[in-house]
C-alpha cells in the first residue's frame, strides 16, 4: 500500500522574474512511496527535491496534481496538523530547526506541540535520544555540538513526535565522513528496528546505494527509478544529464567497454573487488 | 571575543538553587534587587553583601563564571562610582580645583559599587541556575493574568526563547563575517569614529541578510513539528511549588526585614 502518493504534480515559486518563461521547480511529477521503505531521492542542486520534499507534509502545496499521505489529500486543510504529526521533515540546515536551548528541551518541542502529557514527552524524548544515540548529551546546549551529533538531535526532535515516515534534506551535507556514517547508520536502523519509512534526500550516489529505491531526479521531473544497481546500471544515462554514478559502478563499466566481460554491476567496493578477483582468477 | 558573553548561559546541576521553582526564583530576585536598593546604612550593606556571597555559595557554579559575567560591567561600576565620588553634599574633605571630594561622596561610590556587584552577581545567579526554556516557561505563567487585556504573552515568550537560543548562534556568525571581511583587507579599528562606523556596514549587510533568512527557516522547521500557537499546547517540564520554594522566599524575608530594621535602628549614611 502506498503511504506518500504524488499524482502528476507541478510547482513553481512565485517569485521568478517577470517577463521569462515561468519555471516549474517541480514539473510534473509523479511518484510513490510505500509504508515501511526506505528511498533514495537524488538529483543535484536545484533540480527540486527539496521542493518536492516539502510537497510531503503540506509545507507546499502543488499548483497541478494531487498529493495524498496515507490517504488523506494535502489540500484538506483540516487534515494540516494529521500530516504533519504522520511525515515529519528534516531540513536541511540543523542550526535552523533546533529551536530550544536545551537539547532535551529541543526534541520535546514537537511533543509539547502535539499536546502530549508530560510524563509521555519525557518517555518518548529518553527514547528518540536513546535512538539517536545522543542521550548522553541531553542537558547540553545545541550551539555546541558538531554538525552530526545537531543532524541527530533534529532527528531526535522529528522521532519525538512519532512520525510514521521521516523524510530527511540533505542530512549528509556538510559532515565529515564519520558525520555522515552515524547519520546515516541512524537512519538504516530506525527503518529496520522501528519500521519507519525514510526518505533520503541526497546528491550523494554512495548514500542512494543503501536505500531500497531510488528516485533520480532532473530540472523538476523524475528521470528514472528503479532499484539501487538497476538505477546506477544506467550509466550512460546518468551521464548525460552530468549525474555521477558510484566510482565502483563506473570501474566495471569503462571495463566492460574495454570488452572485459560482467554480468553484473556492483554498488559498492566490497563487490567490486569480489567481482575483480573472480575475473582475474 | 564576542563570545565572552555569559548572558544566558545555563549551567546544568542539582544544587538547591537549580530545583527552585523557576517562578519563585524569577519573583525572589525581584524582590531581592529591590531591596539592595534600599541598603541606606553599613550594616544593612554588609548584610546583603554576605546573602549575595551565601546564594553564590549554593548555586554550586563556579565562581570563576560570576566574575566573567562582572568583567563586562566593570568598567560602568568604576566610571558610576568616581562620579559619584565627586558628587557628594556636604564639607569637602579633600579639594583640587573645582574637584572635590566628601565624605558623604566616598560613600556614595562605596554603596553604589557594593551595589552594583550584588545585583550583576544576584542576576547571573538566576540565568546560571535556571535553563532559558525554563525561565521564559515561568514569565510565560506569570504573566498570564495579561492575556485578559490581550496581551500575547505565549507568542512574547517564545520569542524570547527564541531569542535566547539563537544569540550564540548570531555571535558566532557575527565572528565569522568580521574574519572573512579583514580576510579581504577590511580594516576594523583604524580611523576615526566615522570611518570605523563605516567599516562595520559590511559586516551588518550580511548579518542581517542572514537573519532574516535564518528566521524564515526557523519559521518553517517549527511549522513542521506542528507547532501552532500556544493553544493546546503541554510542556515536558511540569513546575510547581514545593517546601524548598518556602525555605527561599523565608530567606528573602529574612532580609528584607533586616534591612527595614536596619534603616530604622541606623542612621542614613547616604
Ligand atoms: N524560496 C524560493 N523562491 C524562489 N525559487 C526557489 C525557492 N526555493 C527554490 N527555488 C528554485 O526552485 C528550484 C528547485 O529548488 P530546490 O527544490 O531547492 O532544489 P534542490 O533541493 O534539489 O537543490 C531551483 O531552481 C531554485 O532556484
Ligand atoms: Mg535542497
Amino acid at each position: 500500500m502506498e503511504f506518500i502518493s504524488a499524482q502528476d504534480i507541478y510547482f513553481s515559486y512565485e517569485e521568478i522574474e517577470v517577463g521569462k518563461k515561468v519555471i516549474n521547480a517541480v514539473d510534473g511529477v509523479s511518484l510513490e512511496i510505500k509504508k515501511g521503505e526506505f528511498v533514495a531521492l537524488l538529483g543535484h542542486n536545484g533540480c527540486g527535491k527539496s521542493t518536492m520534499a516539502k510537497h510531503f507534509n503540506e509545507m507546499l502545496l502543488p499548483d497541478k496534481g494531487k498529493v495524498f499521505v496515507d490517504g488523506d489529500d494535502t489540500a484538506d486543510e483540516s487534515k494540516t496538523f494529521d500530516i504533519r504529526k504522520k511525515v515529519g521533515l528534516v531540513l536541511q540546515n540543523p542550526d535552523n530547526q533546533l529551536v530550544a536551548s536545551i537539547v532535551e528541551e529541543d526534541v520535546a518541542f514537537g511533543p509539547e506541540n502535539l499536546g502530549v502529557p508530560p510524563e509521555k514527552i519525557r518517555e518518548r524524548v529518553d527514547s528518540a535520544l536513546k535512538a539517536v544515540d545522543m542521550y548522553e548529551y541531553r542537558k547540553n546546549a545545541p550551539f555546541k555540538l558538531s554538525g552530526g551529533q545537531k543532524k541527530r538531535i533534529a532527528i531526535a526532535g522529528i522521532l519525538a513526535m512519532q512520525p510514521e515516515c521521516i523524510v530527511l534534506d540533505e542530512p549528509t551535507a556538510m559532515l565529515d565522513p564519520s558525520g555522515r556514517d552515524e547519520v546515516l547508520s541512524t537512519l538504516i536502523k530506525l527503518n529496520r528496528e522501528n519500521n519507519i519509512t525514510i526518505v533520503l534526500i541526497t546528491h550523494y550516489m554512495d548514500e542512494a546505494v543503501l536505500a531500497d529505491r531510488v528516485i533520480v531526479m532532473d530540472a523538476g521531473k523524475i528521470l528514472t527509478e528503479g532499484k539501487p544497481d538497476e538505477v546506477f546500471s544506467q550509466v550512460e544515462l546518468l551521464k548525460k544529464h552530468r549525474l555521477d554514478v558510484p566510482q565502483a559502478t563506473e570501474l566495471i563499466y569503462k571495463l566492460r567497454g574495454c570488452g572485459v566481460n560482467f554480468d553484473k554491476v556492483p554498488l559498492t567496493d566490497e563487490e567490486c573487488i569480489k567481482m575483480l578477483e573472480e575475473v582475474l582468477k | 571575543m564576542v563570545r565572552d558573553i555569559t548572558l544566558g548561559q545555563y549551567y546544568p546541576g542539582k544544587s538547591f538553587l537549580h530545583r527552585l521553582d523557576p517562578r519563585s526564583k524569577i519573583i525572589l530576585l525581584i524582590a531581592y534587587l529591590v531591596i539592595i536598593f534600599c541598603t541606606f546604612n553599613y550594616l544593612s550593606l554588609l548584610l546583603v553583601t554576605i546573602f549575595t556571597a551565601l546564594v553564590i555559595a549554593i548555586s554550586g557554579v563556579p565562581f570563576k563564571t560570576y566574575l566573567k559575567s562582572l568583567k563586562i560591567v566593570i568598567t560602568i561600576v568604576i566610571i558610576t562610582s568616581i562620579l559619584n565620588l565627586f558628587y557628594g553634599t556636604g564639607e569637602p574633605i579633600w579639594q583640587w580645583w573645582i574637584i572635590s571630594v566628601t565624605a558623604n561622596g566616598i560613600n556614595r561610590a562605596i554603596f553604589v559599587t557594593i551595589r552594583i556587584i550584588c545585583l550583576i552577581l544576584a542576576s547571573s545567579c538566576l540565568t546560571f541556575t535556571t535553563s532559558p526554556t525554563d525561565l521564559t516557561d515561568a514569565l510565560e505563567r506569570l504573566l498570564k493574568p495579561l492575556n485578559k487585556i490581550h496581551f500575547p504573552v505565549h507568542e512574547v515568550s517564545m520569542m524570547m526563547t527564541l531569542a535566547l537560543r539563537f544569540v550564540p548562534t548570531l555571535l558566532e556568525e557575527t565572528d565569522k563575517i568580521m574574519q572573512a571581511q579583514k580576510a579581504r583587507g577590511a580594516d576594523m579599528e583604524a580611523g576615526n569614529l566615522f570611518t570605523r562606523i563605516k567599516a562595520m556596514i559590511p559586516i551588518l549587510v550580511p548579518l542581517f541578510v542572514s537573519a532574516f533568512r535564518r528566521a524564515y527557516e526557523v519559521a518553517t522547521a517549527m511549522e513542521c513539528r506542528c507547532y501552532n500557537g500556544g493553544s493546546g499546547r503541554t510542556r515536558m517540564k511540569v513546575i510547581h511549588m514545593t517546601k524548598r520554594d518556602a525555605v527561599g522566599f523565608i530567606g528573602v524575608a529574612l532580609i528584607i526585614i533586616g534591612v527595614f530594621i536596619c534603616n530604622i535602628m541606623m542612621k542614613k549614611v547616604i
